[in-house]
């Protein structure tokens, strides 16, 4: 069978050849990295519920102020770029859980670090699969809950734009913490005493840039903050989650 | 496609050099040596906890030894570790699906990351292993068996020079154990290299070429 | 060779030794240091015009402050060192600096609650330098919880290596940050630490402590990472014979 999609002449020069020659084609690096979110893809949709639980989460803490602080929409408001940020790490730091664990149990993580390809870019194309399924949602639901809090919808495109530069960053940085907390058995309160001091500084700017873009001010200063540590943590996040991964394998 | 656009890695000549591994305060590998040749087959054998399992994880280069190296063709492959595992395939115990995908995805996803795929290969290589029948259930309909033969499927697909497979006729019946046979014979007949751990027979009319015992 | 003394120093037994020949070198001027600069910052020093003698806290709480990030700089580049060459006493002189570095920030901390009493009448305000602190305090908690999830100390040495080296990435990021964000919120009344200039009588104690809590760091350091090669060296022979002879 292994001469079958070797092109012809090549099975009869292996005939003669003294040692094997691996005469497959080696995918390129974008075709295995677009296999590798393509299947993060194809898995999540076949576990719906999964993809749910984050969402359901941000909605959940949203709903938890008004009933914890106050039902006026005036002091709702006040705090919604707050609880929007808070509840948006949260979630995400939640859906952390799924980005590595399972490809870990079930040696796919291994197969990828001996896959000849690099690690960093198929925990890049991981890490954008989580982002697609996690992050995204999260900055799309984003406008609902913060006119739940009293948001006028004028602000609604602005939201989304921060939470996309963010959950990006957010999703990045968590990545790192993801794959630390993989050699361990237990990793609940640990990956978040990982990840959220880490991820302070998206915090502070997405929380700002809301605050402003609610406002109906300018919020590119804070933005623009927030969009370099996003390339920041696209350029070295991956590296720091591939270092880890083999760590957890070692 | 001609070989040159490909990268052809050859291995003549597996070497492993007074290798020694510390897990905590067990000594796990004390120095284990030998050379393997193209063709050639050497069987790892011992205990269970006799370090199988992480002599295979130290010659794929998962796990660093403190002293000692693996040479490939003369070179230590830790010089650069992607062009050695481009050329090895490593089988663990556990097959590397998701119980989600069919078997086929599975394959298409796993090998895909790494090389060229045809469906037509794809198809071949399913067929190998008598897995045509069901190759479009979900994994997680199938039995430990017909797993470990999804796995071989991979193997096989995969082309590579050099294998290192731990117990490799887990969960198989006679007949599966019969295709590792072959799959082993075949592999050693065009000039590949196997490492292959487990303290039961070879299966098949397979002989290894050497066998390496190693003390718990 | 150029590296020898690279490699001596990586070798257990040889850092072992030195570690005890030193101790002594860095123990006693610390103590000097310390005992001489807070007499001088508690008795010799004037008070201050403004915030009388509560101010003389500032000898203990930015020493302390000054420390917990120097701690973290150290265990990062020793976590680096360990993590690229694979150097095992590297790993473990990161590991001492965990603790040793958590303690100089809960210092840092209780020192500024206290201070912040006086001057503020409150136990806590959200200034910027004592919110980096708090956030510094979480990064060691991080790293001594990573260590103490894994069984076996090589993987814990490793793993933790790469999370003080992403700390030591991220400490600056955080610190502007937090800058950042107080620069918004800040009410005027609110004092600073720091900043406004010292008057020499004043100053001279505190630099006698920064050097003294230095010295100190590096002798306590140098007893936590004999420990820690005893406790990681325990079936080496070389420990049986250096404790016996």
């Amino acid at each position: 069978m292994s001469i079958t999609d070797l092109p012809a002449g090549v099975g009869s020069a292996l005939d003669s050849a003294p040692s094997l020659v691996y005469a497959a084609r080696p995918a390129p690096a974008l075709d295995a990295a677009r296999l590798a979110l393509s299947r993060d893809l194809v898995l999540a949709f076949r576990k719906r519920g999964q993809l749910l639980q984050p969402l359901a989460f941000f909605a959940l803490v949203t709903m938890l102020f008004p009933l914890a602080v106050s039902p006026e929409l005036s002091r709702l408001r006040a705090i919604a770029p707050g609880v929007l940020w808070v509840a948006a790490m949260l979630a995400s730091l939640l859906a952390l859980e799924f980005l590595f664990r399972d490809d870990a149990h079930d040696g796919t993580l291994e197969q990828y670090a001996l896959s000849g390809q690099s690690l960093t870019w198929l925990l890049f194309a991981k890490t954008i699969a989580h982002w697609l399924l996690t992050g995204l949602p999260l900055a799309l639901m984003a406008p609902f809950a913060a006119m739940s809090l009293g948001v006028a919808a004028s602000a609604v495109p602005g939201i989304v734009l921060i939470m996309v530069v963010g959950t990006i960053a957010l999703s990045l940085i968590g990545a790192i913490g993801a794959a630390l907390a993989l050699g361990m058995k237990r990793s609940g309160t640990l990956l978040a005493l990982l990840t959220l001091p880490l991820s302070l500084p998206v915090l502070i700017y997405g929380a700002r840039a809301t605050e402003l873009a609610i406002a109906g001010n300018s919020y590119m200063a804070p933005l623009e903050l927030l969009a370099a540590l996003a390339v920041l943590a696209v350029t070295l996040a991956p590296l720091g989650a591939a270092t880890a991964v083999r760590i957890s394998l070692e | 496609m001609n070989l040159r656009d490909s990268r052809a890695v050859t291995v003549n000549h597996l070497e492993a050099e007074n290798l020694q591994l510390w897990r905590g305060d067990r000594h796990v590998l004390k120095g284990v040596e030998f050379g393997l040749g193209k063709g050639e087959c050497l069987q790892v054998t011992g205990t269970n906890g006799a370090g199988k399992t992480t002599l295979l994880r130290t010659l794929c280069g998962l796990m660093v030894p403190e002293e000692g190296r693996v040479l490939c063709e003369g070179r230590d492959v830790r010089a650069d570790l992607p062009a050695f595992h481009s050329s090895l395939m490593y089988l663990g115990h556990e097959a590397p699906l998701k119980a989600d995908l069919t078997a086929r995805e599975n394959l298409h996803y796993w090998i895909g990351v790494r090389r060229r795929v045809a469906a037509a290969g794809l198809d071949a290589a399913l067929a190998r292993v008598d897995a045509s029948a069901w190759c479009e259930r979900l994994v997680r309909t199938l039995s430990a068996g017909q797993k470990r033969r999804v796995a071989l499927a991979g193997l096989a697909l995969m082309f590579a020079p050099l294998w290192l497979l731990d117990e490799p006729t887990t969960n198989l019946d006679a007949d599966g154990q019969q295709v590792v046979g072959s799959l082993i014979a075949e592999q050693l007949a065009r000039g590949g290299a196997i490492v292959v751990a487990t303290h039961q027979q070879l299966p098949g009319a397979v002989r290894a070429a050497r066998v390496l015992e190693l003390a718990s | 060779m150029r590296w020898t003394w690279f490699h001596r120093l990586a070798s257990p037994p040889y850092l072992y030794g030195l570690a005890a020949r030193l101790t002594p070198w860095f123990a006693w001027p610390a103590a000097l240091l310390i005992l001489g600069g807070l007499f001088a910052g508690l008795v010799l020093a004037p008070p201050d015009y403004q915030q009388g003698e509560g101010f003389r806290i500032i000898y203990v709480h930015v020493p302390s402050a000054w420390m917990s990030l120097m701690v973290y700089v150290t265990m990062g580049l020793a976590a680096a060192v360990g993590l690229i060459w694979r150097m095992k006493v590297a790993h473990a002189i990161a590991a001492s600096c965990a603790p040793i570095g958590a303690s100089f920030t809960v210092a840092a901390l209780v020192t500024g609650s206290l201070w912040g009493k006086p001057m503020w009448g409150t136990w806590w305000v959200w200034d910027p330098r004592l919110t980096s602190e708090l956030i510094l305090l979480f990064l060691y908690l991080g790293f001594m919880g990573l260590r103490a999830g894994f069984d076996d100390t090589q993987r814990a040495d490793r793993a933790g290596a790469l999370l003080a080296i992403v700390g030591l990435v991220n400490v600056p990021i955080i610190h502007y940050s937090v800058i950042w964000w107080n620069s918004l919120h800040q009410a005027p009344s609110v004092l600073r630490f720091g900043k406004p200039t010292i008057p020499g009588a004043m100053l001279a104690p505190l630099l006698i402590l920064l050097l003294g809590f230095t010295l100190f760091f590096a002798a306590l350091l140098l007893v936590r990472v004999r420990a820690e090669i005893l406790q990681r060296e325990r079936t080496a022979r070389w420990i049986s014979e250096t404790l016996s002879g």
